[in-house]
């Protein structure tokens, strides 16, 4: 799936939600199913700073694409970074790099979630879109 | 005994719903409240006598001078200085303590040590160490044991000739500790040691009494006091503050300025340089003068009830423990849930109205000593109720639902 594609799905799932509660509770059970990383990878260096949660970010080539895995100690930080990476793993760095991000502000993410919190969020993009710079410039 | 609906009616934005919910307020400890008479003080010195002080010779800035050194006689009374000169204003409790490592860079020489306590925010940790950094002294910690205390026999063993200046917060922000600050004075000086108290934590609860405590520099900031953002006080016994070099240079602090050679103003203009806040200055002393009428006693009173109640309901929730459980203690609780990370709790909480403080609070060190990424801490004010507890209580069982 394209990530256009995924994150009109996302959009349509929250959607669906009438309040808060119901959207923390989904951002809560998609943390339980973020794909871990390897205890060997949480390291200092894979600690995405401007989180005042510890979240952890590894990414992998696999042919041509990026896979992600990751981590946080706080479950929403936690739900919060499985929708990015549901949206940019298994993706290619050229179409993770020209992603356009407007779908974190129709899912209420950025308005519903503290500032520290949002600064968390975009420290996350970013080192992701740092990971595809990287993988992009080695190609 | 305080009338707590006249008290809250001072506080316009007590009255006010934050995400569809009435708000509690309980991060007091970063910033308090602003009662109707400080906002309104703020708005009548612009509209009425805003002019720059101490050089004009017009109306107005005589006004706007007498005002702010009225305000500054007022904190001299509130903390029981020797001098109004001793009462210098600053930005901030961080600037105040800045001021002082500022001044010690041209006392200390390599081998003398600093003395700090373990339970330090980072503004009285940082300027220090980089004290440290440019001297050559050390840097020495006076440890904590398990219910966030300073340990005296361990601090009366680090003191020795060596140490030139010690400094400790009056109370801990993270945990809410008194510290024992008499004790510490007088075993400082014992050895010839300044000693700075950070007041911080402490001037929203209590008077403190400068010449009684005998303490070298006592900082704290106008905020959480009720009064104005961007103001505090540096209070510095005169022999000190005539020692220390100035901070800044510019107008205001000067005798005479030739290209040749600047001579320096008296105490308090030394160490003032520039325009200050000028309205803010004047305005925490309309904030000392509402905490006096209010009393400080009933002050102390509420927040000792607000205290035991938050203690005693918020250890009903499984698997919630405090941090600093010292029998010395101001409104503070700073508390976990075990398998909940600290920061999940206050977000949620946070939908339902209430404001708390979660993360590391500026103590780095108080929380690798326990061992925890940060604790959610409630910071209780006077105008605050036990109803307000008991909301919060039940918000923070419900985010335990949601969260486990």
């Amino acid at each position: 799936m394209k990530i256009k594609d995924i994150q009109e799905e996302i959009v349509d799932e929250f959607s669906m939600f009438d309040d808060w509660m119901e959207r923390y509770e989904y951002i809560i059970e998609l943390g339980k199913n973020l794909p871990l990383i390897k205890e060997e990878f949480k390291t200092e260096n894979n600690l995405i700073k401007g989180c005042q949660s510890k979240v952890w970010l590894q990414g992998e080539k696999k042919d041509d694409k990026i896979v992600f895995t990751a981590d946080s100690d706080a479950i929403l930080t936690k739900g919060i970074i499985a929708i990015l990476i549901r949206t940019f793993s298994n993706q290619k760095a050229s179409d993770i790099l020209e992603a356009d991000m407007s779908f974190i502000d129709e899912i209420g993410l950025k308005e519903h979630l503290s500032p520290t919190r949002a600064n968390g969020l975009v420290s996350m993009i970013k080192n992701i879109k740092m990971y595809a710079l990287a993988f992009n410039t080695k190609n | 005994m305080l009338d707590i609906n006249k008290i809250r009616a001072d506080f316009p934005i007590l009255s006010q719903k934050v995400n569809g919910k009435p708000l509690v307020y309980f991060d007091n400890g970063a910033t308090s409240q602003k009662p109707q008479v400080v906002i309104d003080a703020i708005s009548k010195y612009y509209q009425e006598i805003n002019a720059n002080i101490h050089r004009g010779v017009h109306t107005l800035s005589q006004l706007a001078t007498d005002a702010y050194e009225i305000s500054r006689g007022k904190i001299q009374n509130h903390i029981n200085a020797k001098f109004a000169h001793e009462v210098l204003f600053t930005s901030g409790t961080t600037h105040g303590i800045n001021l002082v490592t500022n001044g010690f860079a041209s006392i200390l020489k390599p081998g003398d040590e600093v003395l700090v306590s373990a339970l330090e925010h980072h503004s009285n940790i940082v300027p220090w160490q980089m004290l440290c950094e440019k001297t050559g002294a050390t840097l020495r910690v006076i440890p904590m044991n398990a219910d966030g205390e300073l340990m005296m026999s361990e601090y009366d063993k680090l003191l020795s000739n060596k140490t030139k200046v010690v400094t400790v917060n009056h109370i801990s922000n993270a945990l809410g500790t008194v510290n024992p600050i008499k004790y510490m004075i007088d075993k400082a000086h014992e050895v010839g040691a300044a000693i700075l108290i950070d007041g911080a934590q402490a001037v929203p609860h209590l008077k403190p009494n400068v010449q009684e405590l005998d303490c070298d520099f006592y900082a704290f900031s106008g905020h959480k006091m009720c009064g104005p953002t961007g103001t505090g006080i540096l209070y510095g016994k005169e022999a000190w503050l005539n020692k220390l070099p100035p901070y800044q240079g510019g107008g205001e602090m000067i005798k005479e300025v030739t290209f040749e050679k600047t001579t320096y103003a008296d105490l308090p203009h030394k160490f003032e340089a520039g325009t200050p806040n000028i309205a803010g200055g004047i305005v925490l002393g309309t904030a000392v003068d509402y905490l006096n009428e209010v009393g400080f006693e009933n002050i102390q009173q509420q927040e000792k009830e607000l205290l035991e109640h938050a203690t005693q309901r918020l250890l009903e929730i499984e698997g919630l423990k405090i941090f600093g459980t010292s029998a010395a203690k101001t409104s503070v609780v700073s508390f976990n849930i075990e398998g909940i990370h600290p920061y999940d709790i206050g977000t949620i909480i946070d939908k339902l109205g209430i404001a708390v403080r979660t993360g590391h609070h500026c103590a780095q060190p108080i929380m690798n000593f326990f061992c925890i990424p940060g604790t959610i801490r409630a910071s209780f004010a006077f105008y605050n109720t036990k109803e307000e507890i008991d909301v919060m209580v039940e918000a923070i069982k419900k985010a335990q639902l949601m969260l486990s």
